[in-house]
C-alpha cells in the first residue's frame, strides 16, 4: 500500500444528496468531491443553504430518509482493522445498521454548533461520554469513567473528576463545547467533523477552542472537516478550503491560494463584501441580489444571476466543470475553461 | 474620517453614572436575594452624527445598556441627557405621556429580523404603525405615501406594502425593521447586533445602508456588536464593556492599535485574522466571564487579568482620561505596554 493511501482518511466522490419534498426537489448536495488526509484540516465555507451541513450529515448518515436520499456518489472511509487497511463506502451502509453505528463516534467524531442542544439535558456530561466509550470499546465502566475524566482534563475543563458529574446546563457555553470535543474524541476517531463549532461562542472562547482543536489534531494526527461561514476562522485552522455555493464546490485549494489568489467570482465577491480587521477601510461591495431559493437553482452556472463577470448566452446555459488550474487549485467557472460555443 | 474636536464637543447623548440592576428573587415568597448588575456605573457621551461602537462578550451588558439609554428599561440609578435643539432633556425624569412623546427621537433595530416584526401585519402596518401611534398622519393616503417613501429609502419597493413579513428574506426583513425605526425621523438609533443573524453576503448591504442613512439624515448610532471587524467598519469611536462596566473608550483606530486595558488587549488578540500564518503570543483569556450576580471585588477583570497586582483586588478602578479622547478603567494603564492589532493600513 502506498504511503499516500495510508495517510488518506476519507474520500468523497461525486456525492449527491437530494431532498424529495412536496413542493419540489432540493438538490442540497449536488456532486461534491474532496478528500482529507491524516493531520490535515479541510475547511468548508459557504452561506446558509449552500449544502455544507448536509454534506457532513451525509457522511455521518444522519440525513432523514425520506425525504433525504443519497442519489449518487461514494464516501470512502479508510480505516484499519487488525492492522490491515480497509476501505468502506459509507453510502452503501444501512444508516441504522451495526456497521454504521460503529463508525459513528468510533471512526468519525462530530462536534455540533450548539452544545446545549447536542447534549441530552437529562444526563450528566459523564454519563454521556461514558456511554459513548462503552458503546465502542470493550472496557469496563470504571475504566471508561477514568478515560472520560482524562479527556475532560485534556480539553481544559477544571476539576474534571467533579465536573464529570455536572449536567450540561451547569456548564458555560465554552465549557460545554469543550466537553463536546472530549466526547467526540473519546474513542480516538481518525476523523473529526466540526460543524460551526465556534459560531455560538464569544471570540475569546472561540480562540481557545481553535487552539485546543489544533493541539489535539497534532497529538492525535486527526483529520478534521471544519464547517464555518466565517472566513477568518477558516483561515486560522484550515489547510485546504472548499467554497460551496448552492450544493456545489465552486472553488477548492490550499488556504494560501484561496486567500491570496481567489479565482471564482463568488469567492472574490465574498471577500470584498466582508468587513475586515486589517487593511485599508474601504466601502464594502455587497454581492448583488440574494441566494436563490433551493427549489429553483438557476440553469447553467448557478451563480450567474449574481455574477459581475457572467456572459449572457454562455453562463446561463453551460454548467462549468471544476477544473484544475495548477497547484491543486480548482475552480468551477467558465472564465477559466475552454468552451465550445 | 475626521476626528471629533473635543473642545466644541456637544454630545447628543450623555449618560451619567447609569446603573441597571435586575433583582434576583427566590422561593415561594419571591424573597429578594441579590441583584444582577447588568449595567454598573456607566459614563458615556455620544456626539451628534457619530457612531459609537459597543463591544464585549455576551452577558457583558451591551444590550441592557442600549435599551436603558432609550428608556426601554427604567434605570436603577443615574442620568441620561438628550440634547433636543438648544434644550437638554433629562430622559430619566420623563414619565408617562411626556416620555411617550419623546420616544420618537430614539429607536432601536434588533438582531433577529424574524422575531421583531409582527407576522400578522402587512409591511404597511408594521412600518406605518409608529406614525399612527404618534398621531402624525391625518389620512390613509398620507400613511401610504410616507411608508412608501421610507421603504424606498431602505431599498424596498412600493408594491411591498401589501406583503407580509414571511414572504421576505432575512436581509429584506432587516430593511423593513430599519424602515420602521426610520419613519419617525429619529435622532438616535440603537443598532443591537443588526447583522449578526444575516448571511455574510447580505451583511454588507445592511451595513452600507445604515451608513448611507446616517449620512443622509444625520442620525447618531450606538452600534452594538460582538464582531470587531463589523464595529471597525461602522464606528468612529469604540467602547469596550466587561461585566456591566465600561473598561475602555477611545477613537476606533487608537483603540484597535493601542489598547490600554488588559481586557481590550485580550479581546483583540482573540479576533481571528485573515492574514496568513498563525499568530504567536496570543493573550488568551482563561476562565469564563464573571457571573454578574456575583462579581469579584476590586477590578471586575482582576481574576482573569495577567497583569493583576494587589491594588486590583481591593480597589475598583474608575473610567478615567489618559488623554482627551482615550478613557480607561485600569489602575496600571500608564505602566503597562499592551499589544494592539496590526492593522496594516
Amino acid at each position: 500500500m502506498s504511503l499516500e493511501l495510508t495517510e488518506r482518511v476519507i474520500e468523497v466522490n461525486n456525492l449527491k444528496t437530494y431532498f424529495y419534498l412536496d413542493i419540489g426537489v432540493v438538490k442540497a448536495v449536488d456532486g461534491v468531491d474532496f478528500s482529507v488526509d491524516r493531520g490535515k484540516t479541510l475547511g468548508i465555507i459557504g452561506e446558509s443553504g449552500c449544502g455544507k451541513s448536509v454534506t457532513v450529515h451525509t457522511i455521518m448518515r444522519l440525513i432523514q430518509s425520506p425525504p433525504g436520499k443519497i442519489v449518487d456518489g461514494s464516501i470512502k472511509l479508510y480505516r484499519f482493522r487488525n492492522n490491515e487497511l480497509e476501505v468502506v463506502d459509507i453510502t452503501k451502509l444501512d444508516p441504522k445498521g451495526k456497521e454504521m453505528r460503529n463508525i459513528r463516534g468510533k471512526e468519525i467524531g462530530m462536534v455540533f454548533q450548539e452544545p446545549m442542544t447536542a447534549f441530552s439535558p437529562m444526563y450528566t456530561i459523564g454519563d454521556q461520554i461514558v456511554e459513548a466509550i462503552l458503546t465502542h470499546e470493550n472496557i469496563d465502566k470504571k475504566k471508561a469513567r477514568e478515560r472520560a475524566i482524562e479527556f475532560l482534563r485534556r480539553v481544559g475543563i477544571p476539576r474534571p473528576e467533579r465536573t464529570i458529574d455536572a449536567y450540561p446546563f451547569q456548564l458555560s457555553g465554552g465549557m460545554r463545547q469543550r466537553a463536546m470535543i472530549a466526547m467526540a474524541l473519546s474513542c480516538y476517531p481518525r476523523l473529526l467533523i466540526a460543524d460551526e463549532p465556534t459560531t455560538a461562542v464569544d471570540v475569546t472562547v472561540q480562540a481557545q477552542i481553535l487552539d485546543l482543536l489544533q493541539e489535539l489534531q497534532e497529538e492525535m494526527k486527526l483529520a478534521i472537516i471544519f464547517i464555518t461561514h466565517n472566513l477568518a476562522v477558516v483561515s486560522e485552522i484550515a489547510d485546504d478550503i472548499a467554497v460551496m455555493y448552492l450544493g456545489k464546490i465552486v472553488e477548492f485549494g490550499k488556504k494560501e491560494e484561496i486567500f491570496n489568489h481567489p479565482l471564482h467570482p463568488y469567492t472574490v465577491a465574498l471577500f470584498r463584501s466582508i468587513p475586515k480587521v486589517e487593511g485599508k477601510l474601504e466601502r464594502l461591495v455587497p454581492i448583488y441580489g440574494n441566494v436563490p431559493s433551493s427549489y429553483q437553482i438557476p440553469e447553467g452556472c448557478s451563480f450567474h444571476p449574481r455574477c459581475e463577470s457572467a456572459i449572457r448566452g454562455i453562463c446561463n446555459v453551460t454548467l462549468p466543470d471544476l477544473i484544475d488550474v495548477g497547484n491543486g487549485h480548482k475552480v468551477r467557472c467558465l472564465i477559466y475553461q475552454k468552451v465550445e460555443v | 474620517m475626521e476626528m471629533l474636536n473635543r473642545d466644541t464637543f456637544t454630545p447628543l447623548i450623555s449618560v451619567r453614572n447609569l446603573k441597571k440592576y435586575f433583582p434576583i428573587q427566590r422561593g415561594f415568597l419571591r424573597k429578594l436575594v441579590g441583584y444582577v448588575r447588568a449595567v454598573d456605573d456607566v459614563n458615556l457621551e455620544i456626539e451628534e452624527r457619530e457612531t459609537l461602537g459597543l463591544v464585549g462578550e455576551s452577558g457583558s451588558g451591551k444590550s441592557t445598556l442600549g435599551r436603558t439609554m432609550i428608556r426601554l428599561y427604567d434605570p436603577t440609578d443615574g442620568q441620561i441627557f438628550f440634547r433636543d435643539g438648544d434644550k437638554i432633556i433629562n430622559l430619566t425624569e420623563l414619565e408617562g405621556e411626556e416620555l411617550r412623546k419623546f420616544r420618537k427621537n430614539m429607536q432601536i433595530i434588533f438582531q433577529d429580523p424574524f422575531s421583531s416584526l409582527n407576522e400578522r401585519m402587512t409591511v404597511l402596518e408594521n412600518v406605518g404603525d409608529p406614525l399612527i401611534i404618534n398621531g402624525l398622519i391625518s389620512s390613509r393616503q398620507e400613511l401610504i405615501e410616507q411608508v412608501v417613501e421610507t421603504l424606498q429609502q431602505v431599498g424596498l419597493r412600493r408594491e411591498d406594502i401589501r406583503r407580509y413579513p414571511h414572504s421576505f428574506s432575512g436581509g429584506q426583513r432587516q430593511r423593513i425593521c430599519i424602515a420602521r425605526a426610520l419613519i419617525l425621523k429619529p435622532k438616535f438609533i440603537v443598532c443591537d447586533e443588526p447583522v449578526s443573524a444575516l448571511d455574510v453576503s447580505i451583511q454588507a448591504q445592511i451595513l452600507n445602508l445604515l451608513k448611507d442613512l446616517q449620512e443622509q439624515f444625520g442620525i447618531t448610532y450606538l452600534f452594538i456588536s460582538h464582531d470587531i471587524s463589523v464595529v471597525r467598519y461602522m464606528a468612529d469611536r469604540i467602547a469596550v464593556m466587561y461585566a456591566g462596566r465600561l473598561v475602555e473608550v477611545a477613537p476606533r483606530d487608537e483603540l484597535l492599535t493601542h489598547p490600554l486595558h488588559p481586557y481590550t488587549e485580550a479581546l483583540l488578540s482573540a479576533v481571528p485574522r485573515t492574514v496568513m500564518g498563525r499568530r504567536k503570543g496570543r493573550a488568551i483569556l482563561t476562565g469564563d466571564p464573571p457571573d454578574p450576580a456575583n462579581l469579584p471585588t476590586g477590578c471586575v477583570f482582576h481574576v482573569r487579568c495577567r497583569y493583576t497586582r494587589d491594588i486590583c483586588k481591593e480597589e475598583q478602578p474608575n473610567l478615567r482620561s489618559i488623554d482627551s479622547n482615550h478613557h480607561v478603567s485600569c489602575h496600571l494603564a500608564e505602566t503597562l505596554e499592551l499589544k494592539g492589532m496590526e492593522i496594516h493600513v
